[in-house]
């Protein structure tokens, strides 16, 4: 019934190998697409772009970046706070020294910077393994908040150690500080996540994204047959960070104005991010929206139904919803492992059938 | 997705729809976390003031006021959220009781027209008002603490520092550095010697910086904690027999939560205040009449007296007498947060004000002005009681050393003013 490929034929290898090959399926992405830059900008204030939208966007760039390392090239990383503060003090350095420089050009720059950071970090993956992998990134998550909250070369000298974005402009459109327009850092963010999400689906369904898979599934056949382990997993890191320095850039400059390194960047950051692509599909691109989803938007919901709604205490709230992500949290990994994506993928593989199953 | 996003956005929508002719005093509080303690009782404090000018005055000016709680956590994420989603109901003041989430909203606020009151906490310069036209920090900020700390020590020190030790132990964030530039100045001024002691967040883990301290053996060691670390350090500082009495905590450092845990070990700690502490106050009877006995108060209702819990009745008793004077000048009882920013450049407390309102001596006098939003900087010392379980006031109040403070916040100030193109709104 839905999704069907009856009369949809490629005729052509461009046809088969593309994103969404079944029709429907291709035009609903464009209609998300559509509402995405054409209708949402025109409806949007203050409080959906600055409590929704741009929270869920950067994070989707930083669950794409750690789902790339960890779902695809299978280093596990708890590192996803510090590369983060590595993409925001590289912007908030960049804006200040070269104030006439696009926004964009900062932005991308911090990625490419924290690219070269998580790469260095990278380097031990190639000796140890799992969760001593994951240790020697803990290490890097704290040597680099330490560092940042340590040198004031990097806050500018502040009295607070605090770092502020000033007011910065693109084309001419204000879209960092307090009098940006909403549609202004909702299209600026929109425009990194849909690169950031065609930049990583094309790179892992290619030859580097066949590496990484093949060192996650087992790096001693992969070397065999040719794959260099060293350039393979330091790519992922560094793509992977190029990511992550992006969403960190974003969520300083767009998203928050003022950041303080171990209160917006701490570990808790790194297991929030893991949890999105835990949750929302470990090597899946959509599942990286999917969970991103899920944990900036589902905290919002509960909130507003038990406070806004219900009317009652707002303590009470806030551990209910303490209460209720992680008891989801807990019936998503029994239920379903392989996290939102897998449900979707069942579900749609269900209704290519519906309603005559057999 | 799709659908998702779109019944989330109506629901925001139906959150943040304007709900007008209410006087609004949006409150930012965090009854979760690691800075609950701190957070309950200043809450319930500004909540059951509220409360207390409804019921029995009616509001102020005969408008009802409205008090929306919003849980941030102490969380800077959770914070915008929280503005984001009462700025649309007409709020007229803010008080985020948190440094980072201040250092985020100061250039929200000024966009929003909704002026903010950061008593005794936040960015320390905004209280050049010239340039931070919607941040006010009457009646005391971070800088004159430390100033009247070391001021206060000088007193038990017959008057000189010469070659003392003074330890700075803070919390590793916006907050605890807040007051560096000052002692350094400071220390420079008066020839003792400063060690910087920092605690990361939450601070339940202090065991190396106090064994630093017992090895580094300084005079004094002043605090600026918050939250779970204030009682492990005042725990502490009692296992490592430190004497309590030159163990000075900031106001934030200073309230029962902090000592009780630690026994009688505590006694003799001592905080600074820029508010009076005890409930012995006229006011409070009318809160027992109205309030508690009906069971309208905020919370549990069982801070009631506590220092930070008047801290909350101080602070809405600040931004309360600000809504008043608003309402005078402009001539209209219905407030806009605008109209809110010109009641609090143009407040005046006085002992006379402060009588009226059944709260005799309760802070120091002090009247803003468009060039000074932080009030003249007098602060007291405070002194734990262990046995008798209650603070009591050990000095009067001080007035910080303003030749060492106003430079730095002119300073600070023009740097925040550089950065962004601000040219002065007096």
């Amino acid at each position: 019934m839905f999704y069907r490929e009856a009369g949809d034929f490629n005729t052509s290898y461009a046809q088969d190998q593309q994103t969404f090959p079944i029709k429907f399926d291709r035009y609903r992405y464009y209609l998300v697409l559509f509402v995405a830059i054409f209708v949402i900008p025109f409806m949007v204030n203050d409080y959906w772009v600055n409590s929704l939208f741009l929270p869920f966007l950067i994070y989707a760039i930083a669950a794409i970046g750690l789902n790339i390392l960890v779902g695809y090239c299978g280093q596990v990383s708890l590192g996803t706070g510090g590369f983060m503060a590595v993409g925001a003090y590289a912007c908030y350095k960049l804006m200040t020294a070269m104030p006439d420089v696009s926004m964009f050009i900062h932005i991308l720059l911090a990625g490419v910077i924290t690219a070269a950071v998580g790469a260095l970090f990278g380097l031990p993956s190639l000796r140890i393994k799992g969760f001593y992998l994951a240790v020697a990134t803990l290490a890097a998550q704290f040597f680099l908040v330490w560092l940042f909250n340590r040198v004031p070369w990097f806050y500018n000298y502040s009295a607070s150690g605090q770092i502020s974005a000033p007011e910065r402009d693109t084309f001419g459109i204000l879209i960092t500080g307090p009098n940006t327009d909403a549609w202004a850092t909702y299209m600026f963010c929109l425009i990194f996540t849909v690169g950031s999400a065609l930049v990583a689906r094309n790179l892992t369904r290619g030859s580097v994204g066949r590496k990484w898979m093949a060192i996650r599934d087992m790096d001693i056949a992969a070397e065999i047959i040719g794959v260099n382990p060293l350039r393979a997993k330091l790519t992922a890191f560094a793509v992977s960070s190029f990511f992550i320095g992006i969403s960190g850039a974003l969520f300083f400059s767009i998203y928050l104005g003022a950041v303080e390194v171990g209160e917006a960047f701490g570990i808790q950051k790194s297991f929030l991010v893991l949890f999105m692509i835990i949750i929302g599909g470990l090597g899946s691109i959509f599942g990286s929206f999917a969970g991103a989803a899920f944990l900036v938007l589902l905290p919002v919901l509960l909130k507003i139904v038990g406070v806004d709604w219900l009317g009652w205490p707002t303590d009470i709230v806030a551990h209910l919803q303490l209460v209720i992500v992680g008891g989801l949290i807990i019936i998503f990994l029994i239920a379903e492992p392989h996290g939102l994506a897998q449900l979707w993928r069942v579900a749609k593989e269900k209704l290519r059938l519906w309603p005559f199953p057999h | 997705m799709k659908y998702k996003l779109g019944t989330l956005a109506v629901a925001g929508l139906m959150a943040a729809s304007p709900v007008m002719a209410d006087l609004v005093f949006p409150s930012l509080s965090y009854r979760t976390g690691p800075y609950a303690a701190g957070g309950i009782p200043f809450a319930d404090g500004y909540a059951d003031y509220f409360t207390l000018l409804n019921e029995r005055d009616g509001g102020i000016g005969g408008e009802t006021i409205r008090v929306p709680e919003c849980e941030t956590a102490y969380n800077t994420e959770k914070g915008v959220e929280c503005y984001e989603s009462t700025k649309g109901e007409g709020a007229l003041v803010y008080q985020p009781l948190s440094t980072g989430i201040t250092y985020q909203l100061i250039p929200k606020v000024t966009a929003d027209d909704i002026p903010m009151l950061t008593s005794g906490l936040g960015r320390t310069s905004a209280k050049n008002g010239n340039v931070f036209s919607h941040v006010f920090n009457f009646p005391a900020n971070y800088w004159d603490g430390a100033s009247v700390a070391i001021k206060h020590i000088m007193e038990q020190e017959g008057g000189s520092l010469e070659g003392k030790k003074i330890a700075l132990v803070y919390h590793n964030s916006a907050y605890g550095k807040e007051p560096i530039r000052t002692l350094q100045e400071l220390s420079e001024k008066h020839g003792f010697e400063l060690k910087e002691v920092p605690v990361d967040h939450p601070g339940q883990e202090q065991k190396s910086q106090w064994l630093q301290i017992r090895r580094d053996k300084p005079d004094y060691v002043i605090m600026y904690g918050w939250g779970v670390m204030n009682q492990v350090a005042v725990q502490e500082a009692a296992n490592i027999r430190f004497p309590m009495d030159k163990f000075i905590g900031i106001w934030w450092s200073g309230s029962e939560n902090d000592v009780l845990s630690a026994g009688a070990k505590a006694d003799g700690y001592k905080a600074l205040t820029f508010h009076n502490v005890g409930s012995d106050y006229p006011l409070y009877d009318d809160l027992k009449k109205h309030v508690i006995d009906t069971g309208k108060t905020a919370g549990a209702g069982d801070q009631v007296g506590t220092v930070l819990y008047n801290r909350g009745i101080y602070a809405a008793m600040l931004v309360a007498e600000a809504a008043r004077t608003a309402q005078e000048i402009h001539g209209v009882t219905d407030i806009t947060g605008g109209q809110m920013r010109d009641g609090m450049e143009q407040l005046e407390i006085t002992e006379e004000k402060m009588a009226a309102l059944g709260l005799p001596d309760f802070g120091p006098e002090f009247s803003v002005s468009c060039d000074n939003h932080g009030g003249e900087g007098f602060v007291a010392v405070t002194q734990w009681d262990a046995e008798a379980k209650e603070w009591n006031l050990v000095s009067d109040f001080m007035q910080s050393d303003q030749d060492v403070i106003q430079p730095l916040i002119d300073e600070d100030s023009k740097a925040y003013a550089d950065e962004n193109a601000i040219e002065g709104n007096c």
